[in-house]
């Protein structure tokens, strides 16, 4: 494993207490890097706003709509609200995903901390929109499963028997949610990672192998770009399920 | 002619299991330990993920047949069915994922192994 580790690139000294080793970890770094990436392109893009815009305008425009349009089919009209934060998180994990193209720098979102981060910060931030749209008391009686919606008082009765057998089965899976959000990305990006990684090394040992390399590496933007979808869409509708779903 | 090639198929991969196990004793009798435990999960990874791979392409195979009947109907409503396959492809792949990760945390990380080799 060692001959298919790539060793960073950058190495900065840790100033941050608290954290062992001298150097500050990989994934931190590179996400500074995707962050001053994408800080730079937005601040370069939106400096002079026109009418009929430029080429990094109508690039951003485009890429805005696509997200407001996803955001319209699945939650509805009250959905831009809930932009900056699927906006970001969308843009950061595509950019991360295909920073392995670099050479030196790794993904990442191929290390567990990363996913975990951005999958935990989406499973807060439903609660939080649902209970806000909701109130407390109403979110949570939606953890307790169909009790009180049966018009028959046998319907209504078997409702209640239900309830610790619903309760279990909610909580669960929403502790599912985050794993799967985690490990998804995680798995996959890992994966991508390795093969580029792997091909790049055999192109050493046989050199025709390098042929590959273009087809390696639109299959990594290829698989970068539909895993960020998944996550996206996914997030979208958990909160869509979290705050909007059937009013009664 | 397809039970031929089972056959020799067959006796290739017993030819080549035994000659595996033979170099797994060996290498245990030089590091002085009892290799047992590192073989199997070696296999345990492999044929885990070989299994899983099989299984998730054959669902996946499933679900995009059904999306692409459902497009070849319905013209019209091929945005939202390539939607919900492409959702639906990445639950299942996901599966997938997770022995991959088993399999990584077996052949990487194995919590067992400082145990095995600095045992008794």
């Amino acid at each position: 494993m060692e001959a298919i580790e790539a060793p960073p690139l950058i190495k900065i000294p840790n100033f941050l207490p608290g954290i062992p080793g001298a150097f500050i970890p990989d994934h931190v770094v590179m996400t500074w890097i995707v962050m001053a990436f994408l800080i730079g392109v937005s601040y370069l893009a939106t400096r002079q706003l026109t009418e009929v815009p430029g080429l990094m305008q109508n690039v951003m425009e485009t890429v805005i709509e696509a997200f407001t349009g996803m955001l319209d089919s699945m939650i509805g009209h009250e959905g831009r609200r809930y932009l900056p934060l699927i906006g970001s998180a969308g843009l950061f994990i595509f950019f991360s995903n295909i920073l392995i193209l670099i050479p030196g720098l790794r993904c990442p979102t191929a290390n567990l901390n990363t996913t975990a981060s951005l999958a935990l910060i989406v499973f807060i931030s439903y609660h939080f929109f649902g209970v806000r749209k909701q109130g407390l008391l109403t979110y949570l009686k939606h953890f307790l499963g169909p009790v009180g919606e049966f018009p028959k008082f046998l319907l209504i009765a078997m409702g209640w028997i239900l309830v610790p057998a619903f309760i279990l089965v909610e909580v669960i899976s929403h502790l599912a949610r985050v794993l799967s959000l985690s490990i998804r990305l995680f798995g996959n990006i890992f994966g991508e990672d390795t093969v580029f990684l792997f091909i790049l090394f055999l192109t050493s040992i046989m050199w025709p192998i390098y042929v590959l390399a273009p087809l390696i590496s639109g299959l990594v933007i290829f698989t970068g770009l539909v895993q960020a979808l998944i996550f996206v869409m996914l997030s979208t509708m958990y909160i869509a399920g979290a705050a909007h779903h059937e009013e009664h | 002619m397809r039970s031929k090639l089972t056959g020799v198929v067959t006796g290739v991969l017993a030819a080549v299991g035994s000659t595996t196990f033979a170099w797994a004793a060996e290498g245990g009798a030089k590091a002085g330990i009892d290799t047992t435990y590192f073989w199997v999960t070696v296999l345990t990874a492999g044929f885990g993920m070989a299994i899983a791979s099989a299984v998730a392409a054959l669902a996946q195979a499933r679900a995009i047949s059904a999306a692409l009947e459902g497009m070849a109907r319905q013209p019209n409503a091929a945005g939202r069915i390539q939607t919900a396959m492409i959702i639906g492809l990445a639950l299942i792949e996901s599966l997938a994922i997770y022995v991959l990760l088993i399999a990584l945390i077996l052949l990487f990380a194995n919590p067992f192994s400082a145990i095995i080799v600095g045992g008794p």
